[in-house]
């Protein structure tokens, strides 16, 4: 048996002997393995970023809206009728077995003003519980009280955006910011939560207890409506459970026959996000298996230059075996010619790979991901493409009878 | 116990319904230190039981004791490994490997028999040394003339101290101040206790074995002995 060591030199100045052919083949391996590297990074990137875009949202969380109203045949969309209020949060709250925690809303928009400085944002009225429920703390201050909210306490809690562009570098804690000039306290500073999936800037909002947005700010057309109810399930698993739930005690509430429409809508936005999450799933899938393909046909382009230096050397492998080559020799020899050149690609089609993945981040704006473990499974994979494709031209030059490979011209 | 000793070998190729006859039943033994020529107009199938004699080929029927041990029903394995240390080869036109220098081509032979890389380096350059060509280590087989060129192929044949020298035609391409030589060299190496069997179709080539034997349609017509003319 000849050493692994003479076998590779053996290899290497084969291939050197056709440089050309040698790169171009790599190439296809290069191209190949890139491929998957850059495919695979776009995959993770993306749902990587939805994954952070849920987590923003909170988890497990149903929405419910009111219906939409009909005025002289005009339906104006969902969340126009005043057909919730804070008592249908509350019974949520004390009767369905599946909520962990109901936050109501009442919202609106409106400019705030602080000394000279003003800016147009979103203000919401909502309880302390809508906090727990969208897993939002506070850098700074404290969140209003379940009894603040009772006693229409003039309180308010700023996003990151909102104090940016009110306060500036100035603290902003305990300082009065009027809202539709009604003094309001500011108590508190909200984390950084980004922007949701649809590109609204969650930080731009400031919150207050919603008895106060109610009767202060932007009144109702009938006492305790809300704009929205938000509802968190105890787990994922309870979440349709909760659904259920709900729906069935707003139906009972609202008195609707089991025929009739609904005044209310229910969303479910994990849901929503899982179908997201499961079509970006698809789509990394879908993209990582096309990129798998081009790494099969390099593999084949391998197994092709490989056939073709077989019978170039027919009479090399003739002399060889004459002088005592055997079946493993000859194999290992043309194993290893494959090998290197699928290796060498692997490693090149992986610094081409990060390459590519930066410059689709840098120039795309999207965010790729470049795991370690696919640079290895890229690289492991293109190895044995190597072998794979090799073996076959190996063992048909094993497989020469010596007098006729002696005798090839 | 003779060196080569065949009984009745008999070589069929099957060609659809046809076979064709190519030996009918060789039987001789051959001594150690023997220098042997085989003659034959082609077509005779000296070259045939020359391959089975190198183990390049067996035989349809009969059987081969190379050194006592039954060659017959061997694998491709155990046959390779035989070439590699009991038989050097100088073939016709040497078949030297045209990408690897002199020193490389000879080395070869040890290459399949594990020798390690000084200890091969260092066999061959003795090897390339005995046949004249010391300073042409490096040369590529394009590089060397065509006098030069077998004495690589028989430098390689005698690397791994084989039993046996096998040589098909080493004169046939050369011109006959090279033929002389070559001849010379083999003569020496016989000498040097080397069994050597060649085939050729020149008479002046048959002047230097000290046995001759004639093949002619697949039959041995004649096995002569005799004191070397030259």
């Amino acid at each position: 048996m000849v050493h692994l060591g003479a076998t590779i030199q053996i290899a290497i100045r084969s291939l050197r002997a056709n440089k050309i052919r040698s790169g171009l083949t790599t190439l296809g391996i290069i191209i190949g393995v890139a491929a998957v590297i850059a495919m695979v990074a776009v995959g993770s990137g993306a749902s990587l970023q939805l994954s952070n875009q849920i987590a923003t949202m909170g988890s497990n969380i149903l929405i419910v809206l009111p219906g939409a109203t009909t005025v002289g045949g005009i339906r104006a969309g969902t969340g126009t009728q005043s057909s919730l209020t804070i008592d249908d949060a509350e019974a949520i709250r004390r009767e369905c077995s599946a909520v962990l925690d109901v936050a109501p809303f009442s919202t609106g928009s409106a400019q705030v003003v602080y000394g000279n400085q003003n800016w147009f944002t979103a203000v919401v009225g909502t309880t302390p519980s809508m906090f727990s429920i969208r897993d939002w703390n506070l850098t700074s201050g404290r969140s209003f009280t379940d009894q603040e909210v009772k006693n229409m306490a003039k309180v308010c809690l700023l996003g990151q955006t909102v104090v940016e562009n009110i306060f500036g570098q100035e603290e902003p804690l305990g300082k009065i910011l009027r809202i539709k000039n009604v003094p309001f306290v500011v108590i508190g500073v909200l984390e950084k939560k980004g922007q949701t999936p649809t590109g609204q800037d969650q930080d731009d909002t400031v919150f207050v207890p919603i008895t106060v947005a109610q009767k202060m700010l932007f009144g109702t057309n009938l006492p305790g409506t809300v704009k929205m109810i938000m509802i968190k399930a105890k787990s994922a698993e309870e979440l349709p459970l909760a659904e259920k739930q709900v729906n069935d005690l707003l139906r009972q509430r609202h008195r609707i026959g089991p025929k009739q429409d609904p005044d209310f809508t229910i969303r479910n936005l994990t849901k929503i996000l899982e179908t997201a999450r499961e079509s970006v799933r698809v789509m990394s899938f879908l993209l990582g298996t096309i990129a798998s393909i081009s790494l099969v046909v390099g593999g084949i382009g391998i197994m092709n230059i490989m056939l073709v230096s077989v019978t170039e050397r027919t009479k090399e492998i003739g002399i060889r075996m004459a002088v005592g080559a055997k079946t493993w020799d000859i194999r290992l020899q043309f194993l290893m010619e494959s090998l290197i050149l699928s290796l060498i690609g692997g490693v090149l089609g992986i610094v081409l790979g990060i390459v590519v993945s930066k410059s689709i981040s840098s120039l795309a704006g999207w965010p790729t991901v470049i795991s370690p473990f696919g640079i290895l499974l890229s690289f492991s994979f293109s190895g044995f493409v190597g072998i794979f494709f090799g073996f076959y031209p190996a063992y048909k030059a094993s497989m020469l009878n010596p007098i006729e490979a002696l005798r090839y011209e | 116990m003779a060196l080569i000793e065949v009984s009745n070998i008999t070589k069929v190729y099957r060609v659809g319904d046809l076979e064709h006859w190519v030996l009918k039943g060789i039987s001789l033994s051959i001594e150690r230190g023997e220098f042997v020529v085989i003659m034959g107009p082609s077509g005779s199938g000296k070259s045939t039981f020359m391959n089975i004699l190198g183990c390049l080929d067996t035989p349809t029927s009969g059987t081969y004791r190379l050194e006592g041990m039954n060659i017959g029903g061997l694998g491709r394995d155990e046959l390779s490994e035989i070439r590699n240390k009991k038989i050097g080869f100088v073939f016709q036109n040497f078949n030297l490997i045209p990408r690897m220098n002199a020193l490389e081509n000879v080395e070869l032979p040890l290459l399949y028999n594990g020798v390690t890389k000084r200890n091969r380096r260092e066999r061959a350059k003795r090897a390339l040394e005995l046949v004249g060509l010391k300073d042409r280590e490096s040369h590529y087989p394009n590089q060397l003339s065509g006098g030069q060129q077998p004495r690589v192929a028989i430098a390689r044949a005698l690397v791994n101290n084989p039993a046996i020298i096998l040589a098909d035609e080493p004169t046939g391409n050369l011109d006959t101040a090279s033929s002389e030589d070559i001849m010379a060299l083999f003569s020496r190496l016989n000498a040097g206790g080397i069994t050597i069997i060649i085939v050729t179709h020149e008479p002046d080539v048959a002047l230097y074995g000290r046995r001759v034997i004639r093949f002619r349609d697949g039959m041995v017509i004649a096995d002569e002995r005799r004191s070397p003319s030259i």
